[in-house]
């Protein structure tokens, strides 16, 4: 049995060396420390900007830090998947891409489909509910 | 007991003795008939020493081809529960007008049709969708497994972990009274406070982790597993359907369990995502699962475009025409099918802007369905049309399927919506594509490919007399419906007041009747088959003069798929493999890498469902049990290193070299 544990042990090898020893096509990025370091910088950068806003209440109005975070929160996704997911245009032969943009498209159409058909839906079926003053 | 009423609440929660149905003579009378049947069955299988070779051979294997027919089994049985429902309601339509009640009481009815819904689209079509695309994709890509072969078996046993629940709350407590969609508040804990709608939530989110499960695992193995040389337009249509499906399972069953997460939160929790009080909003709760529910229907649509485009091109000796059409029209009914979900609220009050919208686009969709049937009317057109089975499903499916669309287009009609919706003309519009679609076209694939899975062709005379019975019977069961429907008769109403309608639903009636015998008909003709099996044999593997890869392997097909992985160099490989004068190869085996049998999937399945039966009767203390277990048995099951072996150069050699004796016997 000690074969096939050895046999299971070389896979978990591989499969952490990517890019180092073998040549593999599947084009992920290669790994470095440099690369984890700038993506680590920026991760925490990107946290505690946003921290440091709302601590300090460094923006006079709420809705416009809400704003801001939710930019730094956008940036912090696309470096997240650069430097410790390695996506880019071409790895997994640009599947990854493909998967990214087709799922960024369904996010959106579920998301501002959803608003606007409850928007409709709100507007149209709770007029009295909406606004007190209206209720008899 | 009375000492420690807590502990008793713990262990049993709501469960006790009221929840069997023992005042319901249908129930105890179908529960006996289940108890002896399951009871003969289980003793004719101790009898002939079967429980280890069921365990070894099915219930553990990993094997893309043995889970493949497990999950076609489930979607077979479960037809005939789905159907036992089906013809319970149109008896009692049929006899419950005026002074006649029926023989349904409405709690009664109300579960039957729910029933008859979540059954049919979860634990048939689903089963039966997934079932052939595990069988057929690896071996039309030239693959020995799929990606992750232990998931596979994990995935077939979560989804009949999801059918057991459904099928125990007909013996144990009840089910929801809601329809298959169990919208809110009729859902909520207020209108619903018995366990029905809490076995809806646990089976179906149960059974979802099995449907995400293979999704992924499907989706990886079309991308990352096929044959050298087998570009992404060299794929086999019926494969092309398959990767669409898939990343529609993946990409909308995760809202399905989103949805189902936050009503499971209302009933257990308190919250007020979908109720009346504190900003909760019912509507959200049928947007949300519109947005998964309008996929799926493509979800089931779409492989079986896939076996009809095989089927066609197959006995039409053809090339398919217009197969880059076809993909496209595939990948953009994969798009559009998020962007028509509206289409199923249309009343809800939504304004004239955004139902326009959703119209526009669901007429949209039928452009890239209808050039479907023109490529497959002009794969025909002036082709050797051989009228085996298969064939004279396709045919069927496609004059039933362009009726059950033109109504759909119709119905896409706002305005025309509002006087159909909820009536049993849109009953009888999604019955004539799920029936004339999907049921037509599993059964176009199950006599398509039974020669490739067992090595025996199916009976033609007892395929025939299903044939008939059914597509005959499926007009006699639903146009009466679309008729009903334009008088304005709606849905899931168990009696009838009007005797002009009884009429109707008494031709109804009989239709079902005939879809019985026709469902009766193809089990006779599995058995006379299997009886027969020496005369319907076929030693070639290539029964019909195929044109892909799975016909390239003896039938059944070695555990290994494969001696030498093909190579490819264009669509048809398998027909351009044929024209060029391919040869097998004799000699040269290597050892063949193949993963190990685990019953780690069975295992889990298994506490899954204890853990999804405890939480539905809140028996907490069983439940936290049941998850500790789940989690120790899946890190334990991390730590199995022994999970793969090589099936040896010798024995691969001593496999075709009984394929050769075989074929060379049988000219």
């Amino acid at each position: 049995m000690s074969a096939h544990t050895d046999v299971h042990a070389g896979h978990g090898h591989d499969e952490h060396g990517h890019g180092e020893h073998h040549e593999h096509d599947d084009g992920i990025g290669h790994v470095s420390l440099k690369g984890y370091m700038i993506g680590f910088v920026l991760a925490v950068l990107l946290t505690a900007v946003p921290f440091a806003l709302v601590m300090s209440g460094g923006l006079k109005d709420p809705s416009a830090t809400a704003f801001v975070i939710l930019g730094f929160a956008a940036v912090q996704i696309v470096v997240h998947m650069v430097y410790f997911l390695h996506m880019n245009a071409k790895s997994e032969g640009g599947w990854n891409m493909l998967a990214l943009i087709f799922t960024a498209v369904l996010v959106l159409i579920t998301l501002s489909g959803s608003i606007w058909v409850m928007y409709h839906l709100n507007h149209n079926m709770m007029p009295a509910l909406m606004d007190p003053r209206n209720l008899p | 007991m009375s000492d420690h009423p807590d502990l008793t609440k713990l262990i049993f929660g709501r469960l006790s003795w009221d929840a069997i149905p023992f005042h319901e003579p249908i129930l105890l009378a179908t529960f006996a008939a289940v108890l002896v049947g399951g009871l003969a069955l289980l003793a004719v299988i101790t009898k002939y020493r079967l429980w280890g070779y069921l365990w070894r051979e099915w219930f553990t294997s990993i094997d893309h081809k043995k889970i493949g027919i497990m999950y076609m089994v489930l979607g077979l049985v479960m037809l005939l529960r789905g159907f036992a429902d089906a013809i319970m309601m149109r008896l009692q339509q049929a006899i419950s007008f005026g002074d006649n009640l029926g023989y349904l009481p409405p709690h009664h009815y109300d579960q039957v049709f729910t029933a008859h819904g979540v059954i049919m689209i979860f634990f048939v079509a689903m089963p039966i969708v997934t079932g052939l695309m595990n069988y057929v994709v690896p071996l039309q890509i030239g693959a020995r497994d799929v990606a992750f072969p232990f998931l596979n078996n994990f995935s077939f046993w979560m989804t009949t972990a999801g059918a057991v629940l459904v099928m125990a709350s007909l013996f144990v407590g009840e089910f929801a009274r809601t329809g298959w969609l169990a919208y809110p508040p009729l859902s909520g804990i207020l209108a619903s406070p018995d366990v029905g709608v809490d076995y809806y939530i646990w089976s179906l989110q149960i059974a979802g982790v099995g449907t995400l499960l293979s999704g992924v695992n499907l989706l990886v193995t079309i991308i990352k597993m096929r044959a050298p040389g087998m570009k992404l337009m060299q794929m086999p249509v019926f494969t092309w359907t398959a990767l669409c499906t898939n990343v529609l399972i993946i990409a909308a069953f995760p809202v399905l369990t989103a949805v189902l997460a936050l009503l499971s939160m209302d009933r257990y929790l308190g919250t007020h995502m979908f109720t009346n009080e504190l900003g909760g909003n019912a509507m959200m709760y049928v947007n949300l699962i519109w947005i998964w529910g309008h996929p799926e229907v493509y979800i089931l649509i779409l492989p079986m475009f896939g076996v009809f485009s095989e089927v066609v091109s197959t006995f039409a000796r053809k090339r398919l025409f217009g197969y880059t059409s076809m993909v496209y029209a595939t990948i953009v009914i994969t798009v559009l099918a998020y962007l028509v979900w509206l289409h199923h609220f249309f009343t809800m009050g939504s304004g004239a802007s955004v139902n326009s919208f959703f119209g526009i686009t669901t007429m949209i969709i039928s452009i890239p369905t209808g050039a479907k049937i023109f490529n497959w009317l002009f794969t025909m057109y002036r082709g050797r049309i051989h009228f085996e089975l298969p064939m004279m499903w396709t045919v069927a499916f496609m004059v039933t399927f362009v009726i059950g669309g033109m109504t759909g287009v119709l119905l896409a009609v706002p305005p025309a919506d509002f006087s159909l919706h909820n009536s049993l003309f849109l009953i009888a519009h999604f019955h004539n594509v799920i029936i004339g679609g999907v049921l037509f076209g599993a059964f176009a694939a199950i006599n398509f490919w039974f020669p490739k899975a067992f090595g025996f062709k199916l009976d033609v005379f007892w395929g025939k007399c299903s044939f008939w019975l059914w597509v005959v019977g499926f007009y006699f069961a639903f146009m009466p419906l679309y008729v009903l429907g334009l008088m304005g008769v709606t849905r899931r109403i168990s009696h009838f007041e009007d005797p002009s309608l009884q009429i109707w639903f008494q031709i109804a009636a009989f239709g079902a009747v005939l879809i019985a015998l026709g469902i009766g008909a193809m089990l006779i003709q599995f058995v006379v088959s299997f009886l027969r099996r020496d005369k319907l044999r076929d030693v070639t593997g290539d029964p019909w003069n195929g044109r892909t890869l799975e016909w390239s392997t003896s039938s059944p097909p070695p555990a290994y798929n494969f001696a030498f992985t093909p190579v490819v160099h264009d669509g048809d490989a398998w027909w351009q493999m044929k024209q060029l004068g391919w040869q097998r190869p004799l000699s040269g085996f290597i050892d063949i890498h193949m993963p190990k049998n685990t019953g780690a999937g069975i295992i889990l399945a298994g506490i899954s469902t204890v853990l999804g039966f405890a939480m539905i009767w809140q028996m907490w203390l069983v439940a936290a049990l049941a998850f500790v277990s789940l989690l120790a048995v899946a890190i334990g099951h991390t730590f199995n290193y022994n999970r793969e072996y090589y099936i040896q150069a010798a024995d691969v050699a001593r496999v075709e070299a009984a394929r050769t004796e075989a074929l060379a016997s049988h000219v």
